[in-house]
């Protein structure tokens, strides 16, 4: 079984993000990390590949300047090898020129599964996998919480907002996970070593045959006009409990014609 | 200024729309002289409540048949719009409003806007807000496409109206085959079992945190929550845990609340928590770090322990 996983490398979320002034766009100047909500994806990949008793995990990736350092964090959890469109006409992409990108990837590396995170850490439009299934043509499966193969058949227990289908569709099909669906493992010291030699081939726009015209800021279409500070809500009264917090909160309460 | 319609992508339930697409026919109802709405679904269940709402028509598939929607969805839409041609369609964030957006955004080739909490027209382009770094900053984006503007909305963001409006029109439209994609088909539903107000409009909202401690500790929680008639909710944190469903999670990947009272238990006040609470009326927190993040938004703040605070609370609510 060959599974395609989708990560998305970004700048670190504990860091506090900031819109570059000139551009908008959201400043992506320290080493990127590969995003939480696709370690999920990783592990997911590599426990269906055990289960399934072989096949390969592969990744691919689009970011900026060939940066590759969560690609080797993926690597090291245990994927064979990763492919990174790199370009700088990519800059102030949207959500459907990623996509474009990432389908063209995808489409040379024949998966028979293809699993991404529900939505970024960063950008979090929740679009992107549902739209590469779109450019290949594929059927999808999104918000899965859970994933198995049986044969030719992907089983998958789908979120709902009153708690989840089960969701049926033959290979090759796109899968996006929810996030804390498996526990991602740590990469291993010998992991990590074995990480710097696997192959990441970097590709760009002319080697995937993608037009430019689709990509980057024009590509996309939508302009940021304005950035405005939201108003802020002000802190109320804070007190310490000294065994007689909760009549403070039944007052409060009280107050409100809640009790 | 106001355009000539928006199309309102509707979803629900066993024939009643969902609060989040009357809040969306509210939005556009504010900014189009005609408002109509798509259901890829049993439509004509909804349509005397779609009307009530100001939806002149309800254009539906009728049931999918176990059809996983989106992509499906997003073949119907595109053919419907080929002849209705709106200025703007409008989905919510919800999984299957994302997936037909994401669908259609392909099929047609236009962009999406995600994530808003806003719109207006500005010169006659739609322009919408969102709100990013945990709703600290709103972002204003314009769509500067030549065809339909394609937005996403959070729940939440528009307050619900009736207008007493007649029944919506109900015109059919067919089903367009999307090939194999179209192959993934639903074999089972599981609802999960759900008593007392629903999280989304309780009154009064009652959250629990990591700062519980252990699973175990949710039931004072639950507790608390039947003695208030208010809903139980969760922050990610034990929702990844596997503590308490997803269906319970506040956030920006979860529910957003917007209750009269919302009672924090044990829970830090993450940015990605506060997008999903902030908005709500009257915020207490119960966190034993003074200097926890969720302070800076509550109205009233015990700094103590969770496992003294809700007992005596639970306790005093029984005695009255
Ligand atoms: C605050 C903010 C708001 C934005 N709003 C919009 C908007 O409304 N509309 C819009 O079109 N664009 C928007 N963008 C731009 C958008 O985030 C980028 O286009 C981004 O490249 C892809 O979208 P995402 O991060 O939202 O992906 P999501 O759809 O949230 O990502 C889901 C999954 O897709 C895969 N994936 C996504 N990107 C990559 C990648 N580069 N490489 C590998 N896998 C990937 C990963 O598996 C990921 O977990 C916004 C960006 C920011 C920072
Ligand atoms: C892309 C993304 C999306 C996310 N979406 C969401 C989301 O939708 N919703 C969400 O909630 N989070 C979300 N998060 C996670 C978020 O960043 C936080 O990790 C999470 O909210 C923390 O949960 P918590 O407050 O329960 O835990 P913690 O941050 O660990 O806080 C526990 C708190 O409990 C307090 N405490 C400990 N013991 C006691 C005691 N005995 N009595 C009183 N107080 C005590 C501590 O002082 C601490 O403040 C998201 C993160 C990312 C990256």
């Amino acid at each position: 079984m060959k599974v395609v996983v989708c990560v998305k490398q970004i700048p670190d979320p504990a860091l506090p993000g900031e819109l570059d002034p000139s551009t908008n766009y959201l400043k992506r100047d320290d080493k990127l990390i590969l995003d939480e909500s696709d370690s999920y994806g990783v592990e997911m990949a590599l426990q269906l590949v055990e289960a399934a008793g072989g096949g390969e995990v592969s990744l691919v990736s689009m970011a900026a300047n060939g940066e590759v350092s969560g690609l080797r964090t993926a690597l090291a959890m245990g994927a064979e090898d990763a492919v990174l469109v790199s370009d700088d006409a990519l800059a102030g992409s949207d959500a459907l020129g990623t996509a474009r990108v990432l389908g063209a990837a995808i489409s040379r590396m024949s998966p028979d599964l293809v699993l991404a995170g529900v939505e970024s850490s960063d950008g979090y439009t929740g679009t992107v996998p549902e739209m590469i299934a779109g450019v290949l043509e594929m059927p999808s499966i999104t918000f899965a919480k859970q994933i198995e193969v049986d044969g030719t058949t992907v089983k998958v227990q789908r979120q709902t907002e009153a708690g989840y289908d089960d969701v049926e569709c033959q290979i090759p099909v796109l899968v996006s996970v929810t996030a804390g669906v498996v526990e991602p493992r740590y990469p291993s010291f010998k992991g990590i070593m074995a990480a710097k030699k696997k192959p990441v081939e970097e590709l760009d726009l002319a080697a995937l045959g993608v037009d430019a015209a689709v990509v980057g800021q024009s590509g996309a279409r939508q302009e940021t006009v304005r950035v405005t500070a939201a108003e802020e809500r002000q802190a109320g009264e804070v007190i310490e409990d000294e065994g007689d917090a909760h009549d403070k909160i039944v007052e409060f309460l009280g107050e409100l014609k809640i009790v | 200024m106001s355009v000539e319609t928006i199309l309102v992508f509707g979803e629900g339930d066993e024939g009643s729309p969902s609060g989040l697409t009357l809040e969306l026919l509210a939005a556009a109802r504010g900014l189009a002289t005609n408002v109509e709405v798509f259901v890829a679904g049993d439509g004509a269940a909804m349509a005397a409540e779609l009307g009530a709402h100001g939806a002149t028509r309800v254009h539906t598939t009728g049931p999918l048949d176990g059809k996983l929607m989106g992509v499906h969805a997003a073949a119907a839409l595109q053919a419907h719009m080929e002849t209705s041609s709106p200025d703007a369609v409008f989905f919510g964030q919800t999984p299957d409003g994302r997936d037909t957006a994401a669908r259609l955004a392909v099929r047609i080739n236009q962009p999406v806007v995600t994530n808003n909490v806003g719109a207006s027209f500005e010169d006659g382009t739609l322009v919408v807000e969102e709100p990013v770094f945990g709703g600290t900053q709103n972002v204003f984006t314009a769509f500067k496409n030549d065809g339909p503007a394609l937005a996403m909305f959070r729940p939440k963001s528009f307050e619900a109206e009736a207008t007493g409006g007649g029944e919506a029109e109900v015109v059919a439209v067919d089903a367009v085959d999307p090939g194999p994609a179209g192959s993934a088909s639903v074999t089972g539903r599981h609802v999960e079992e759900r008593s007392g107000p629903q999280l989304d409009d309780a009154e009064v909202v009652v959250s629990g945190g990591r700062g519980l401690g252990q699973p175990e500790a949710f039931e004072m929680i639950d507790e608390l929550a039947g003695l208030l008639d208010a809903a139980s909710g969760a922050s990610r944190a034990i929702v990844d845990a596997g503590w308490v469903p997803y269906s319970k999670q506040v956030g920006q990947t979860g529910k957003v609340v917007k209750p009269n009272v919302y009672l924090a238990c044990g829970i830090s006040g993450a940015t990605q928590h506060l997008v999903g609470m902030k908005g709500s009326k009257h915020i207490i927190a119960i966190n034993k770090d003074p200097e926890a993040p969720i302070f800076g938004v509550a109205d009233l703040g015990i700094v103590g322990d969770v496992h003294k605070v809700v007992p005596a609370l639970i306790e005093a609510m029984k005695s009255r």
